[in-house]
């Protein structure tokens, strides 16, 4: 019953979603071979216009454009000089983070920024700004990066730097993939001795314990995260707080010193295809994070892999799919130092509404760079993961983002599926100089994505009255 | 664009007066829906729903002429109204007519025109609904059908066959659209409190336009295909539907 959406180009139609797996739509997905091919298929980009997609981990609609055409990147991909002295590479935007990391960590580098997964590409990583356990000390990904080519919907190949090019540089940074095709970069790299993180973990009783550590200690640490459980009332935002750096050479074993940069690591488990709607709900929930608090050790410090440390959910492949066809949304919110009440009110709102989720993470950022869109202000964030389903779920997220926006934050849209587009602006004031770059860089709006037609990123909806 | 949680930006109506669809539409409205098309046999008579939703917080909100049984329009009018008013996260076919069971056993027009007005009008409007859905990658059509079309009754044969037919149909469709990006919602409302029954005798379960959009809405949250309203209907109807036609003609139903 469905005609083929662009039969005369290349490629296929599927059917496309986040990470978090809802609102999914159809598009002609065609893998570039080149910086030119990306630049013929711009040429011929059809009337719904074009968006770059990586490996798919945004959570919601960032990298998907329906009815038009979705540019795989992942042809796109390999290292095309390396400085191994002064730890500076060149990658096409299509390379993963895991590639770059089984690449150069046996060498003795490492990338200078990794989310939660290392199955995000770079030009991803630099279209959402991405931030990593090391922001409160080293900020995002953008920040390491000197340069990258940009192909715009206008029809231009840039070299854009931060120095040279500013506007164009932090517009796009953040800017999610609206401003035209990264096809390739060059970032900073960082020196390590071993493929082991040295880890102080501590248990913490509640939210206010958890926080004042991070405060009190977080500046020691190069990398520093909290796993919280808000769904015992009584002791809401325990947790385990996780910091560490890359352990030096000296602090290995003996035995283990002879190859101390090992890296290969292999999802333990995969998830079936074929998942139940339901299994995440407020008993398994309450049930596991009673069993990960419980095994954590009051304190301990030791050798930790650089995959469970930075990493664990790409043990498990596909842990995305154990949410079932409904999938889930993923919450980020950021609220700035001296808002903690409002992370509270968010636990106790989640926990009142029972509305589970497993391994909430807690974290602080460090300052905030000239991205127009970038996610990260110094404060707190607060990521959760919540199952689609209980009918409240759309009021429950609605009364976070009025708190969030009362108390000066915002939410990241590298994981939105849901916000108001009326709190767009309010939530990222430097939006008109963004849309200002942006129309300069594609007039006639040849690129574009679900995230900004849904939200009106590239020209605001009606307002509401 | 639909959100994640079922959340639309904008709704098209076909059959704007349906009291249920103006229901379901003011609870969109207080989600994340600005953009309405209201079209309906009687654009004046619409003017005021518009108002309405307008003040309950839409921006966007348009009169269209529309009819059901004009199929010769159906094409065009799918064509303009895309090309006027963008995209459509959400399709919603609200046109019926109840007809008049006695006057359709004896007078054969009676009975075509419930047929068409609820199954070949609908179907003929479907078809290009889907296919501009279909270009834009995405959307749901939410039709209204009915548990009458469940079962056939001796008292509501020719609706209840019309509705036996929409429904069908809107099953076999939404099965070959998988895949498409766009998604068919059939509900299945029992007895509701409308303009349309009024001076019926209402049937066990009888429910509102209110409650009927409020099983819509939460349906499109949860991506349901079919929805009851009031939801036991489901398991009432499964009963009903097995019981053997000697049994069956005997009900009072």
């Amino acid at each position: 019953m469905s005609p083929e959406l662009a039969p005369d180009l290349p490629g296929d139609d599927q059917l496309l979603s986040g990470w978090g797996g809802t609102a999914s739509t159809r598009a002609r997905v065609i893998t570039p071979l080149d910086e030119n091919d990306v630049g013929r298929l711009l040429d011929v980009a059809p009337p719904r216009g074009v968006i770059a997609r990586g490996l798919g981990r945004a959570y919601g609609d960032a990298a998907q454009n329906a009815g038009g055409m979705v540019l795989d990147a992942t042809a796109l991909t390999g290292i095309k000089t390396i400085d191994l002295e002064r730890g500076v590479v060149t990658v096409g935007a299509g390379t993963s983070i895991d590639s770059l990391m089984r690449w150069l960590i046996p060498r003795g580098w490492f990338v200078p920024v990794t989310p939660g997964t290392r199955y995000v590409t770079v030009g991803g990583a630099i279209a959402s700004d991405i931030h990593g356990k090391n922001h409160h000390a080293e900020g995002t990904f953008g920040s390491h990066v000197h340069s990258f080519t940009l192909r715009t919907g206008g029809g231009d190949t840039l070299t854009v730097t931060p120095n040279d090019t500013p506007d164009i540089f932090w517009a796009t940074a953040g800017g999610m993939g609206l401003t035209g095709v990264i096809i390739d970069a060059t970032f900073d790299l960082i020196p390590i001795e071993t493929s082991l993180i040295l880890v102080d973990e501590e248990r913490c009783r509640d939210l206010d314990d958890m926080m004042s550590r991070m405060s009190e200690g977080d500046d020691r640490y190069r990398y520093s995260v909290a796993w919280i459980d808000y769904s015992v009332r009584s002791s809401l935002g325990r947790g385990v707080l996780g910091r560490g750096d890359h352990a030096p050479l000296d602090a290995l074993p003996k035995a283990a010193r002879a190859n101390p940069r090992r890296f290969a690591p292999k999802p333990h488990a995969v998830t079936p295809d074929l998942m139940p709607s339901g299994l995440v709900n407020d008993t398994t929930v309450r049930a596991f994070n009673e069993l990960w608090f419980r095994k954590t050790r009051k304190h301990h410090h030791g050798l930790q892999s650089l995959g469970l440390f930075f990493h664990p959910l790409d043990l498990i492949d596909g842990w995305n799919r154990a949410y079932g066809p409904r999938g889930f949304v993923q919450y980020q919110l950021v609220v700035p130092f001296g808002a903690e009440d409002t992370v509270r009110f968010a636990l106790e709102l989640l926990n009142t509404e029972r509305m589970p989720s497993f391994l909430n993470v807690l974290k602080r950022f460090g300052a905030q760079n000239a991205g127009m869109l970038s996610f990260p202000t110094p404060g707190w964030t607060l990521t959760v993961d919540i199952p689609v389903g209980n009918p409240e779920l759309p009021r429950v997220l609605d009364r976070l983002d009025d708190a969030v926006l009362e108390a000066g934050g915002r939410v990241y849209l590298a994981k939105d599926a849901r916000t108001r587009p009326e709190h767009l602006p309010l939530m990222y004031p430097r939006l008109p100089q963004w849309r200002e770059i942006r129309a300069k860089l594609d007039p006639d709006h040849v690129i574009t994505s679900d995230l900004s037609r849904r939200l009106g990123l590239d020209e605001p909806l009606p307002e509401a009255s | 664009m639909n959100d994640a949680l079922g959340g639309a930006n904008s709704v098209l109506v076909l059959g704007g007066g349906s009291e249920i669809a103006l229901a379901t539409v003011r609870r969109l409205i207080n989600g994340r829906c600005r953009k309405v098309v209201l079209a309906g046999r009687d654009p004046e008579a619409l003017a005021r729903p518009a108002k309405e939703l307008e003040a309950a917080g839409a921006t966007d909100v348009n009169v269209v002429a529309f009819d059901g049984l004009d199929y010769a329009s159906h094409d065009g009018f799918v064509k303009q109204v895309f090309d006027d008013h963008g995209d459509f996260d959400i399709v919603l076919l609200a046109f019926g007519v109840l007809g008049d069971q006695e006057l359709a056993e004896e007078n054969g027009a009676e009975a075509r025109r419930i047929i068409e007005s609820n199954f070949t009008g609908a179907v003929s409007v479907l078809v290009p609904v889907v296919a501009a859905l279909s270009g834009q990658g995405y959307g749901t059509v939410v039709v209204l059908s009915s548990v009458a079309g469940e079962r056939a009754r001796k008292s509501n044969f020719v609706y209840g066959s019309s509705k036996a037919g929409l429904d069908a149909f809107c099953q076999g469709l939404g099965d070959s659209l998988v895949g498409s990006g766009v998604r068919i919602v059939i509900v299945r409302p029992g007895f509701v409190h409308t303009k349309m029954t009024e001076g019926l005798e209402p049937a066990p379960l009888a429910t509102d336009p209110d409650s009927v959009a409020e099983a819509i809405v939460d349906g499109l949250g949860k991506g349901s295909e079919t929805i009851w309203a009031p939801a036991p209907l489901r398991y009432v109807m499964s009963v009903l539907r097995h019981i053997p036609r000697p049994v069956f003609r005997r009900l009072p139903l």
